[in-house]
Formats: C-alpha cells, structure tokens, sequence
C-alpha cells in the first residue's frame, strides 16, 4: 500500500490543498484549479491550463486564407459564426475587399442569434452551477429553436461555418426571416420564465451579490473585455467603439453596470439578451436584396504585413493578428481571445470568497475552455 | 370517537395474528415469527416505497423542467427504476486502494439502517404501529440524529478531500438543524402533553393540529419543513453533495450497492420527515373533518386510514421534491446563518408562545 504524503494535503501554512477539475462539472470544460483552502475559504486559485490545447495558430500556418477559418469554430464553440466573421474580416481588410451589404445584414442578424444562443447557453449553466437545474432546460427550449434556423442555413448545428472572406458560404433560406421571427416571439415571451425562475429568488441574490467583486482598475489592468468588463463599469463593447458589418446602422445600448459582482454580471447580460432581440429585429425585415459574396480569386493572398481586426463576442473581445509574407497562408497567426484574460482575473475575484462562490464566480465569467486554450 | 372503517391494516394484522397463534403454541417461537415476517414486509416496503418514490421524483422533475422523464421500461417508464436498481446491483462495489476499507463499508450501512430504525413508531394507520413507543418524538429525533456518524464515516474513510469537505459541511448542517427540528416538535408536545406518536394523532380527533394551533402552529410546521429538508440533505441544502462544487460530496467514491445504500437512506429519510409531518402537524391518519358538516365527514371516514396517512404524507414529499427542482443552492456559511440567525431564534420566541398559548388553554 503506498503511503500517504501529507503536503498533498495540507501545506506548511495549515492549507488545504485541492485539485479542481480538470475533471470537475462546474470548470465547464477541462480547466484545473488548484485552490489552497483555509475551511471553505478560498485563500489563493491558480488556473492551470494546456489540457485541450491543440496549437490551432499553428496549424492556421499551414492553412490556405480560407481554409484557416474553420478552425476558428473549434475555438469558441459557443459563437462560431463570430469567430468566423473575425477572420473574414481581417482576410477582407487584407485584400482591401468589403462584403455586400446583403452579406453585412445577415451577418450581423447571425452573429446575434450566436449572442443570444450563448448567452441562453450561460444562463442554464449558471442556474445549473449554483444548484437550480431546471433553468438548464427552459434555456434550451429556446436554444435549441435558434439552433434549428442555424442548421437549416449552414447545415451545421455547432461548429458551424458560414461566414467566408467576400461575404457568406451560400444564401439566406427562403424560411430565414419567418423563422428568426418566430423565435423572437418565443424569445421575448420566455424572458419572464427567466426572471421569474432565476433572477428574483432570494437565494440566488444572496448567493451572487457582493460575490466575486471585480474593481474598475482591475478589469482594466487584467484586460477583461466583454460583459465582464461592463458590470464592473468599463465601456468596452466593440459594436459600438469599432462598428463593423451592420453595427454602424442599428440602434441599441451599450450595458453597463457598476456594480462588479456576479450579481452585475448576470445582470448585464440578461439585458444584452434583450437588446440582441431588438438589434435582430431593427434588421430582419430590411436584408437588402443583391450578392451574398463578393467575387474573389480562387486563390486568396494577402497583400504583404500586418492586419488585426477586433469582434465582440458573447464572452469579450476577440482580435484576429494575421503577419503576412505576401504568400497564400498566414506567416504568423494570434488569436487575442476573451477567456483567456477574463480568466486572468479569477484569482483576485474569488480571493477570500467560499468555494461556492468561486463556482458563481466561473459561471458569470461565462468560461468557454477551448476557447481559452487553443 | 368511534371511525368506521370498511377494511383496516390493523385488523389485517390481528386475523394474522390469529391464524399464527393457531399454527404454533409455543409464546417463543410465535413472538420471533411474526418479528421476522414484520421485518421481511417492512423491508419490502421500504424497497417499493423508495422505488416508488425514485420513480415520482423523476416525474416531478421531468414536470417542472419541460420534459417527459422516463417513459420506456414498462408501462409509463414505471420499471426504469426497476433497471437501474439492476444495474447498481451488478455494478462493482469498488473500494478506494488508499480508503479505510471498514469504515468504507460500515458507513453506507450505518446510514441506511438507522434512517430504517426511525420508520418504527410511526403510526402508519388507525392502530397500526411497528412500535407503539411511549417516548415516540423522543425517540425519532435521537434516532435520526445517529445519521450524521455514517456520513462523517463515509467522508473520512473515502480518503477523498471532496468527501471530506462535503462530510464536515454534513456534520455541520445536520446538528445545527438538529435543533430547529426538535423544537418545532416541541411545539406539538407542549399542546399534545404526549411523547407518543399514537397519542398525538388521537390528540388530533377535533381538528389537526395546524388548524387548531393558530399562527405559531403554523410557523412551527413551516420551520419543521424547511429544517428536515436540509436535515436530511436535500436540495436547495444538499451542502454534503453539492455536485457543482463538491462532485458529490461525501458519496463521491462509492459505486454499485454501495451508493444504492445512500440514495435509499435518502428516500427513507424523505419519508420519514414527511411522515412524522403528516403525522404531527396534519393529523397522521386521521380524515379531514369540517365541524357540523355531518354527512361530509361521515364520507370522509369511508376513506381508508392508511390513504389518508399516505395522502398526507406524499403532499409533503411533493413540496419538499419542488424545493430542490425550483431553488439553487445555499452557500455554505448563508445556510448556518439562516439556522442560527432566523430559523433558532424565532422557534424559540416560537415555543415560548405555544407554552403561554398551552397555559392558557388558547387552542381549540
């Protein structure tokens, strides 16, 4: 029988030492935390990642311009179209090439639709990592119908690629705008089950108020981006400092908040589910007819140097680096994904805090792994 | 007060009883049998009861969360929990390398067997009672309480940090809520003057307690509710599981029959409070009567005893399964402070009014 070593367990300090995950249900993926714990209370967290690591920057060397973007779904699986249309983007600045305004339209109505999918996404999760499971399942309900239009306009449900440089992979369906409609509708009527379920219970508040405070200076300085940022004060919605696709002719809100706790979080993005909802609808009735992609050569290469082009993603700001040596692949590839430094701020987050605050706190980060290791 | 009934459990038992008595003469011999049969169909009960209720909690959940639950093993999935109790008995009883393998196999048995040891003074019909216990409250409370010795066992032994927070959040939760619970029972002893379980439902002929009580009556039970839910371990105060942040608590190395042993502890325990709910709180198995209404309550009487019992029982369980579907979890230290700070105080103002209420003859 082996023996027992006891700094396994406890350090010199008196603390307790354990491994969160990498197989755990609430890391949401394959994120290991080692937390050194005094009782319940949580003195220090340290992420430990490369677990799902599978080099996609590198790979994308060896890619062709439109190949590399497919593997962009595998990075962010919650908002494929947006990591796709990040990439579009930056191969279109390359080539000094624009979408048509058809192609703008759809995009950014798709690109929503990813929004409030992921953001549903979340919401289960959050209710199912702070122990109410039935909220898990009213998310899906409408998820699921988001997920219907999405395969019947790129045949994929996921990992789904539609977003290519010049415009879209293929036209809207004819079905497209009934259907977006009709899950508005259902979208917008399902909101009060959401609030009712989750928002206002007691138990919830007092489990995400004054949890996991997240200052000002600090989403700065730690480069959290995104709805995180925004519930702690910090204006940082991409759509509105640097509108790309159609963002520069619809009308809707930047959420902020200044309250920093998962409270603030939760908050934030459960109004930007609703202004996902009007933005869809101030464009689903005017899709300018016209070409769905601009013609491009059948072989793309990019002008040589360096571009970068920035999207707002559910979960924050994601950049797209491309380096190029005049040849028809990316010389060098960098993806500045919003995980990765949300993740950063954790440990100040969930100092001092209970273990079953540190769990609140990953949920209303909203960490997607892969897409913090790529 | 005399309460017809058309078939009773009770005289089930004595013609039993007298058929027994004509087999064997010897007092010895007749005395172990019936023991060992009341054993075998008290097991049997307990058996189809928690499949009965695994089977309802499934339903319940499935009802509040959208989806069908299971409806393909049997007639409307009833044997699906038929199939997974097969499964668990063919699943390997694995013991960890490094665990402490005697704890490790006495703790799921310690659990179960005491929650079993608390079914015996509850009366289940009119004159049907395992036990008829003069100490009955006494009894269930001090029982029940041996509990939290199996869990703390089951996270040590498992040598797994998971198990051993999730045991000493156990440790904790049960023996603040220990408090509540029996005070919110105290309650009903100051108004009943009886420890007996059988004396408290005849006390109860008039009118249930809960409409006879008033206000702090009311509160009591509520406190009762809300405290035996986190005593044994349900969500939204399943602090010791805690799947999302504790992977399943002090159960987290068991497997086969081993975890079986638990998941039937916990249904058992589910009974057991919503029974002795039911039982203090609700009358027990006597049926509902509205004063002066004659020919209502002469209907009520032909409702057997014993679905009454059951009747009230099950609406119990219903609400606390509705707990855990609808509510998220309580952190840690929010679930000693709601004890501490809410629950214990206000049932302590709370007996002292059912005292002065009791002096003063303010109760129906």
């Amino acid at each position: 029988m082996r023996s027992l070593i006891a700094e396994d367990y406890v350090t010199p300090e008196g603390e307790f030492v354990i491994n969160m995950g990498p197989q755990h249900p609430s890391t949401h993926g394959v994120l290991h935390l080692k937390l050194w714990l005094n009782g319940e209370t949580v003195n220090k967290v340290e992420p430990h990642l490369g677990y799902i690591h599978r080099s996609i920057e590198k790979m994308s060397e060896n890619l062709s311009y439109r190949n590399f973007i497919f593997a962009t779904s595998r990075m962010d699986y919650l908002a494929a179209h947006i990591n796709n249309e990040a990439c579009a983007l930056t191969v279109e600045k390359g080539l000094g090439i624009e979408a048509p305004p058809r192609a703008k339209y759809v995009r950014t109505i798709i690109s929503e639709l990813t929004r409030l999918s992921s953001h549903q996404l979340w919401w289960g999760c959050t209710g199912l990592d702070l122990g109410a499971v039935t909220p898990f399942f009213y998310a899906f309900r409408e998820r699921e119908a988001i997920m219907e239009i999405m395969e019947e306009t790129c045949g994929a449900r996921l990992t789904q690629n539609y977003m290519v440089p010049g415009g879209l992979m293929v036209d809207i369906h004819p079905n497209f705008q009934k259907r977006v409609k009709e899950v508005l509708t259902l979208i917008k009527k399902n909101f009060n089950e959401y609030d009712e379920i989750l928002t206002g219970n007691v138990i919830f508040e007092n489990r995400t108020k004054e949890v996991g405070y997240l200052s000002k200076e600090d989403a700065i300085s730690y480069g959290v981006t995104g709805p995180t940022a925004r519930a702690s004060g910090v204006s940082c919605d991409i759509r509105k400092w640097f509108p790309y696709s159609a963002y520069d002719q619809v009308q809707f809100n930047e959420i902020l908040d200044t309250g920093g706790d998962c409270y603030a979080r939760y908050m934030v993005r459960m109004h930007e589910m609703r202004e996902s909802v009007s933005i869809i609808e101030q464009l689903i009735d005017n899709i300018p007819e016209g070409d769905y992609q601009t013609k491009t050569k059948a072989v793309l290469k990019l002008p040589k140097g360096e571009f970068y082009q920035r999207v707002e993603t559910p979960r924050g700001e994601l950049g797209v680096y491309i380096v190029s040596d005049g040849a028809a692949s990316p010389y060098r590839i960098k993806y500045r994904s919003p995980g990765f430094s949300n993740l950063s701020a954790l440990p100040v987050m969930a100092k001092g805090g209970k273990i079953g605050d540190l769990v609140a706190i990953m949920a209303t980060i909203d960490l997607v792994i892969p897409d913090i290791d790529r | 007060m005399n309460i017809p009934l058309l078939y009773s459990l009770s005289g089930l038992a004595r013609t039993i009883h007298i058929w027994l008595a004509g087999l064997i003469s010897n007092e010895m011999l007749l005395l172990t049998t019936e023991m060992v049969i009341m054993g075998i169909s008290l097991i049997a009960f307990l058996v189809l009861l928690c499949f009965f209720l695994g089977y309802m909690e499934r339903r319940v959940a499935a009802f509040m969360e959208i989806r069908l639950g299971p409806n393909r093993v049997g007639p409307k999935g009833t044997l699906q929990i038929v199939a997974d109790t097969v499964k668990l008995l063919l699943k390997e009883g694995l013991t960890p390398d490094l665990s402490d393998k005697f704890l490790f196999n006495l703790a799921p048995l310690i659990v179960v067997i005491t929650s079993m040891l608390v079914i015996a003074p509850i009366a289940f019909a009119k004159d049907f009672q395992l036990w008829d216990i003069n100490i009955g409250v006494l009894y269930v409370s001090s029982v029940s309480s041996i509990a939290v010795i199996g869990i703390l066992m089951a996270g040590w032994a498992s040598n797994n940090k998971y198990s051993l927070l999730g045991a000493m959040r156990s440790g904790a939760q049960i023996v603040s809520y220990e408090l509540s619970v029996g005070l919110s029972l105290i309650s009903i002893v100051i108004l009943s003057g009886s420890l007996s379980l059988s004396d408290i439902v005849y006390s109860q002929s008039n009118g249930w307690w809960i409409f006879k009580g008033h206000i702090p009556i009311i509160i009591s039970f509520v406190i009762f509710v809300v405290a035996s839910t986190a005593e044994i371990n349900r969500a939204p105060f399943d602090m010791a599981e805690a799947d999302q942040e504790l992977t399943g608590g002090f159960n987290t190395e068991y497997a086969g029959m081993k975890f079986a042993m638990f998941l039937l502890s916990e249904y058992i325990n589910l009974f057991v409070v919503s029974a002795i709910a039911a039982t203090i709180f609700l009358g027990g198995w006597m049926p509902f009567h509205i004063g002066g209404w004659e020919s209502f309550n002469h209907i009520m009487d032909y409702i057997p005893s014993f679905f009454w019992f059951m009747g009230k029982t099950f609406f119990i369980i219903f609400i606390i399964m509705w707990f855990r579907w609808t509510f998220p979890r309580l952190r840690v230290d929010q679930l000693l402070s709601l004890e501490w700070k809410y629950l214990l105080p206000i049932s302590m103002v709370n007996t002292i009014l059912i005292t002065v209420m009791a002096i003063m003859g303010w109760h129906f």
